[in-house]
């Protein structure tokens, strides 16, 4: 699914990831966890494209093509999805259209046929539904005057429509309360299946109680430090991340 | 072609003037029109509120003949569709065969009784200011039709009225004049579209147009103003309104560029408790000269105005907006806002915009603010991570920078309209490049 080989990338002249090498297979949850400023959310970035994310060697590969050679929006349409840390309120362009452009543009990637809107309509209601959003969402501006909480059940929402191959949420769980938390969890594991990955990036361990990861890698100074199964993230919550870095230094 | 110097370009417009009939009882409005046109000073660089806008292509164009009356068909994409008495005028000549019958209220000035003239002459060409105003001179001068929009008090009026100019293709460059008058009285109620287009084929053509509005005391005014001619068409226009105590106006304006389009709103709070909302939205493109001049006077207390325009600005086109808020010593109490901001889709594009609050009185709430800008990467970033290619992903954002000012108009037929009207227009690239 996912080949990363001594990955470097730096985000303006600051190097922040360093030969950094993760394999995922089809079907497994990774989780990727460490302090504030270790990189993590710089891996979504890289990988989904970012301008300004600069990946200055290494490999990557996706699907079995070199991913760093593709657009933004190729990699989108190849099955690669970012739910954002912070999603961008676009005022004046309505949810619906820009779902249904982007679900568009991923079919005809596929080769699929366009849906009607009366059937994109049909489907993104039900679909909502299912991430607890009101259908009254759907036809506001995207994520203009959201909480945090529908911001994040809108990232989900448009997982969901776009059935991604890849999953990276990038700290999903910042901001939520539990409900929502569990709203959110309970839409990705949904989505959980033997074709599907995902990266969960996350700070705290409270979103693994809900996804529950195959893998745990700790990210520290730009490289992954430590890796293990779920029961690492529970090591992490009691100890704490200044013992990796101690032992990496 | 050569420039006409502004005295033979006055002479010239005037030359048009004696070539219509025209009622007598007109001819002072007439005569006070000329006066000033021939007295005004021409407008240069040096003129402030013409500064940013050369009136070169006007001297350039020719004008020495009026439209002509033609029976035109007008194609109904073109058209709002909406259930409304609809006055339609070609070439600034009215076309009977495409308009409503007569309607209670609704007349023009050459079919006016005795009333509506005495209506007319006490407010035609006095609600503009033509000191600051030198195309309503001009308009005064030429004035020999219009419409009359007269609501009388505790009157409703049901169905809106929908002005549509269309300018067609003529042999020689032609001049048409046009001219609103809207009396609302006292707690009356309506909703005015007026709606310039032009034939595809049209070719140079100039369109003085003026509306003058008074809205009575807790009287209501619905008024959209879509200048949506070609290329080709000059047009000078203003509005121009005055609002009595406790009435409300809320218009919306959209101007699409051309050669040269110059467009004055000026507001009047002149009784206590008014309320004044104006949007507006200019979309310059190729060449284009696109000026829009707003002005709001304070004059009695408890007023409130809000006006928001927006601008996005391809090509090598060039926008000028310039909107001032002028509170008079009376005016406490006062609530006004004015929001500016312009987004530019090509290095060669240009905005010159200016704020301008003067305050003369000390118990007032004032905001203003202009912003030029450039699409938002992370926007960019964000739609094209969905899968939307650039240009799409620019379409997108760029359409929704005005959309915010056009989803929410009450008028479903205007927002369908120009919903339909600027998706093709947005599909040209222009706006997204």
């Amino acid at each position: 699914m996912l080949d990363i080989r001594n990955l470097n990338a730096r985000v303006e002249e600051t190097e922040i990831l360093r030969n950094l090498s993760l394999r995922i297979k089809p079907g497994e949850v990774h989780a990727i966890m460490g302090p504030n400023g270790a990189g993590k959310s710089t891996l979504g970035n890289v990988l989904s494209g970012r301008p300004g994310y600069e990946a200055t060697s290494g490999e990557v590969e996706f699907n079995g093509k070199n991913l760093l050679d593709m657009g933004i929006e190729e990699r989108a349409r190849e099955g690669l999805f970012l739910a954002f840390q912070y999603p961008v309120e676009i005022p004046g362009v309505s949810n619906m259209e820009f779902l249904k452009a982007s679900v568009d543009a991923r079919r005809k990637h596929l080769g699929l046929p366009e849906l009607s809107s009366f059937d994109f309509m049909k489907i993104a209601r039900e679909t909502s539904k299912r991430v607890s959003l009101d259908a009254a969402f759907l036809k506001r501006g995207v994520n203009e005057g959201f909480s945090g909480g529908e911001k994040k059940r809108n990232e989900i929402l448009q997982m969901m429509l776009l059935e991604p191959s890849l999953c990276i949420l990038d700290e999903t769980d910042s901001g939520l309360d539990i409900d929502a938390l569990q709203v959110v969890a309970a839409g990705v594991n949904s989505m959980r299946s033997a074709e599907r990955s995902f990266i969960v990036v996350t700070h705290y361990q409270r979103l693994l109680d809900f996804i529950i990861p195959d893998y745990v890698h700790v990210l520290a100074g730009g490289r992954i430090v430590k890796s293990g199964g779920k029961e690492l993230a529970l090591e992490l919550e009691a100890k704490g991340y200044a013992w990796l870095e101690d032992e990496v230094a | 072609m050569s420039e006409t110097s502004p005295q033979d370009f006055k002479h010239l417009a005037l030359s048009l003037a004696g070539a219509q009939d025209s009622a007598p009882w007109l001819d002072s409005l007439r005569f006070t029109g000329t006066e000033q046109w021939l007295e005004a000073q021409w407008p240069g660089r040096r003129t402030e509120l013409w500064k940013y806008t050369p009136l070169a292509s006007l001297q350039r164009g020719q004008f020495a003949s009026w439209g002509s009356a033609q029976a035109y068909t007008l194609a109904e994409h073109a058209l709002l569709s909406l259930d409304a008495i609809r006055l339609v005028f070609v070439n600034g000549q009215f076309d009977a065969q495409a308009s409503a019958g007569d309607v209670a209220g609704v007349v023009r000035f050459s079919k006016a009784d005795a009333a509506q003239q005495a209506l007319i002459e006490a407010r035609l060409g006095k609600i503009v200011d033509t000191k600051r105003h030198l195309f309503a001179s001009l308009s005064n001068a030429w004035t020999q039709d219009g419409v009359l929009v007269h609501v009388p008090k505790n009157t409703k009026l049901e169905l809106p009225i929908y002005i549509v100019h269309v300018s067609t293709p003529e042999a020689t460059p032609a001049t048409a004049n046009h001219r609103v008058l809207v009396v609302l009285e006292e707690s009356a109620q309506a909703e005015i579209i007026e709606h310039f287009i032009s034939d595809e084929q049209a070719q140079n053509g100039f369109v003085n147009s003026l509306t003058e509005i008074q809205v009575g005391a807790n009287a209501h005014l619905s008024h959209y103003r879509m200048n949506l001619e070609e290329e080709h068409i000059i047009h000078i226009g203003g509005v121009h309104i005055n609002l009595a105590s406790n009435a409300q106006y809320l218009g919306f304006t959209l101007s699409e560029g051309s050669q040269l389009k110059r467009i004055d709103y000026q507001i009047c709070h002149k009784g206590k408790g008014a309320h004044a909302g104006l949007n507006g939205v200019y979309l310059p493109r190729n060449e284009h000269l696109l000026d829009y001049h707003t002005n709001v006077e304070h004059e009695a207390p408890h007023c409130t105005t809000s006006e928001v325009f927006r601008g996005i600005i391809a090509d090598s086109a060039r926008a000028v907006f310039n909107g001032r808020i002028h509170i008079h010593p009376d005016a406490q109490k006062t609530l006004a806002e004015l929001s500016n901001k312009n987004l530019l889709t090509s290095d060669k594009a240009e905005v010159d915009t200016k704020p301008e609050l003067e305050i003369y009185a000390d118990d007032v709430k004032c905001a203003h603010g202009a912003t030029v800008s450039q699409l938002d990467q992370t926007s960019m970033f964000y739609l094209r991570s969905r899968g939307l290619c650039e240009k799409q992903a620019r379409t997108m954002l760029s359409f929704g920078f005005i959309n915010e000012l056009l989803q929410d108009l009450p008028q479903q037929a205007v927002r369908e309209h120009l919903h339909r009207h600027l998706t093709q227009l947005f599909d040209k690239d222009h706006f997204a490049s």
